[in-house]
């Protein structure tokens, strides 16, 4: 049974890979110390609160610095550099995307070697309509960074398949969800949505009950496409407050009344 | 008989296979027996789950994350319960995160049991299922007395859990954890030291620690090939830092490595839970199982029978539900298939924006064609069942 010796390989890191795994570093320190204390009065409490808050400011802090060092080492590339929560957001030009996310796998003070997850995000208001969102994963320094690049319907994103190939899926995924066009990807096909889909489901313009339905017909035996029908109409219930800060907020029936844009 | 030319012969493996762990279907082109190309049709389970999301207050989501991974849903629960508490800043009290940590080692143990039996019945033995099915019924009874239901749970709520539990059950929990070492020793030996399990899972499905990266695969899957990597010792979340564990991590990246991790994972997991039971039963260990903030977290029944404001709480709390404030979020824990993530953007409104699924089985399955490429037709199950797929997370 030499397969199960390593059990205790975890107290030294990294031991079998010849790598450092930084197995003991925390995103989050200890919420337990705050909640020790959590009968002995708010004074204390406040006080490990504060706490928390600074680590915060301090972590983001360095986030920041590493997106500014990034930013610097790749003139002209990054637009924007955002850490909240404890996370770093770049927001890339589309033109040199591939040469980011490059840099950001091999060099030393990146490597951001694993591909977790490629979405988009919809926003249908603005020219630039999604937001095509990366996440990559850093195991030697045991951070995460996101990347942002804005496109529409028409502009095509480099595709990230030939650094990652756990990209392929990701792209076509959002391809079939949303309609974001991946340039260089070698198969972008539909990839949840039935064979013979039509439209982008996850767009905010699609409707949640979709256009059509399906059920199988026992006389034709086969499974039919028709129209949605809704026995209800669905409910979508506005629940934004007037009372909280809502100003563009207006009341059904106030459509008319002074000061009202419309 | 050489002049005959040769044809590759594509076949489909699944919808509707026993071993394609739910609704895939494989498109297989086969030399003889080798496999040349592997096509997965996934999408077949696809529910629109992140679309229904945009749609409804944040309170009536969870259920949909039980739903995912069903075979260990309240891991799910958890990510999104984290992303939503990181936006609002919350913080869970102790009781609240030692049960959440209880339940989902349960959730792990109820996940490996269900991975590595059936894996075994993929390569002919039929036994195992029906051993593991017999503790994951025990568990899952667990999971009913906690939450009303045997399966999808919805007991995670942001701000802590839903309700306490008696201490009978976290004795009944307590004295489950031994009997059971010893349901792993019988496992271990039933068929893990198996000659016919070992001829077809040893130098199965191999794959280097550098490809599992750039594959974005997580959890079993890297510990398999080499790396200490698991989220709950790297960026330990709820109360993981005081708990006491190893990783177990492999060192040839082959199905029966990844099998054997799992086994030992269960065992890990029985440690972690009998330190949560301690400490559930310990006096600093008592306390609410939730935050106490009314806007997010519901109050309970009889103080919303006599506290006007209390009733005003609840009343808005599941009528419109909480907000949330405006950001994006990506909280990832370690499920028992490896790192599942949610990303949440919220724009202050009592809805999520967007809030995408970040289901490890998915990057697993999508490295398919990777894995069995020149492999022979039987390995297609076995490494298929290796990789631990749920298709309620792969087509969400």
């Amino acid at each position: 049974m030499a397969y199960c010796s390593s059990k205790r390989r975890s107290a030294v890191p990294g031991r079998s890979s010849g790598k450092t795994f930084s197995g003991q570093i925390g995103f989050r320190h200890s919420a337990r110390n705050g909640l020790e204390q959590y009968a002995r009065g708010a004074l204390i409490k406040r006080e490990v609160d504060l706490k928390h808050v600074l680590e915060r400011v301090v972590m983001d802090g360095s986030l920041q610095q590493l997106g500014e060092a990034i930013a610097a080492a790749l003139p002209g590339a990054i637009s924007g550099i955002s850490t909240a929560h404890g996370e770093l957001t770049l927001t890339v030009e589309p033109g040199r995307l591939i040469e980011t996310v490059t840099y950001l796998r091999d060099d030393p003070s990146c490597l951001f070697v694993s591909f977790i997850d490629l979405t988009a995000v919809d926003y249908p208001v603005r020219e630039k309509r999604f937001d095509v969102v990366t996440h990559l994963l850093s195991p030697k320094h045991n951070r995460r960074i996101r990347i942002k690049v804005a496109t529409d319907e028409a502009t095509p994103v480099a595709s990230l398949t030939g650094l990652y190939p756990a990209a392929n899926w990701y792209e076509r995924e959002a391809y079939d969800l949303f309609g974001v066009l991946f340039a260089g990807h070698p198969d972008l096909r539909r990839l949840l949505t039935d064979y013979g889909f039509d439209g982008h489901p996850l767009r905010k313009d699609f409707p949640m009950t979709g256009y059509v339905e399906v059920r199988y017909d026992d006389e034709q035996k086969r499974v039919v496409y028709e129209p949605v029908k809704l026995t209800q109409e669905f409910r979508s219930f506005d629940f934004l407050s007037p009372w909280e800060g809502a100003i563009d907020y207006v009341l059904p029936g106030d459509e008319k009344a002074k000061g009202n844009p419309q | 008989m050489s002049d005959n030319p040769v044809r590759n012969f594509t076949i489909n493996f699944g919808p509707q296979h026993p071993a394609a762990h739910g609704v895939l279907r494989l498109v297989l082109d086969l030399d003889g027996e080798v496999v040349e190309r592997v096509d997965p049709h996934i999408g077949l389970l696809h529910r629109g789950t992140e679309k229904l999301m945009e749609a409804r207050p944040y309170l009536q989501n969870i259920p949909y994350f039980d739903r995912l991974d069903y075979v260990a849903p309240m891991n799910q629960e958890h990510a999104f319960c984290l992303a939503i508490e990181k936006l609002l800043g919350m913080e869970v009290p102790r009781r609240g995160q030692l049960l959440r940590v209880l339940f989902c080692e349960i959730g792990r143990i109820l996940s490996h049991l269900l991975c590595i039996t059936t894996q075994a019945m993929d390569v002919g033995a039929l036994t195992p299922p029906l051993w593991g099915f017999e503790e994951r019924e025990k568990l899952m009874v667990f999971y009913e007395r906690a939450s009303g239901a045997r399966l999808h749970a919805n007991y995670f709520r942001p701000g802590g859990v839903h309700m306490d539990v008696p201490q009978q059950l976290i004795d009944d929990i307590a004295a489950w954890c031994d009997p059971f070492l010893k349901v792993c020793d019988d496992l271990q030996t039933l068929f893990i030291e198996n000659r016919i399990f070992k001829q077809r899972n040893v130098d199965i499905g191999v794959v280097s620690l550098e490809e599992c990266w750039r594959r974005g695969f997580s959890g079993v899957m890297v510990r398999g090939s080499g790396a200490p990597w698991d989220l709950r010792k790297a960026q330990p979340y709820e109360c993981y830092e005081e708990m006491e564990f190893d990783i177990p991590v492999g060192r040839h990246g082959d199905n029966y490595d990844r099998q054997v991790i799992r086994m030992e994972e269960m065992r890990q997991s029985v440690k972690i839970m009998k330190q949560c039971v301690e400490k559930l039963s310990a006096q600093d260990g008592k306390g609410p199982v939730a935050a106490k903030d009314g806007k997010v977290v519901r109050p309970s029944r009889a103080e919303m029978k006599r506290s006007m404001e209390a009733l005003i709480h609840h009343f808005k709390l599941y009528t419109e539900g909480f907000h949330v404030p405006a950001g994006e979020v990506y909280c990832a824990v370690e499920a028992p298939k490896g790192e599942f993530g949610v990303y949440l953007v919220s724009d202050g409104t009592n809805k999520p924006y967007r809030c995408k699924i970040r289901a490890p089985a998915f990057a697993h399955l999508a490295a398919m064609d990777f894995l069995c490429r020149k492999s022979m037709l039987a390995d297609v199950s076995a490494i298929l069942g290796s990789l631990d797929i749920v298709f309620g997370e792969v087509d969400r």
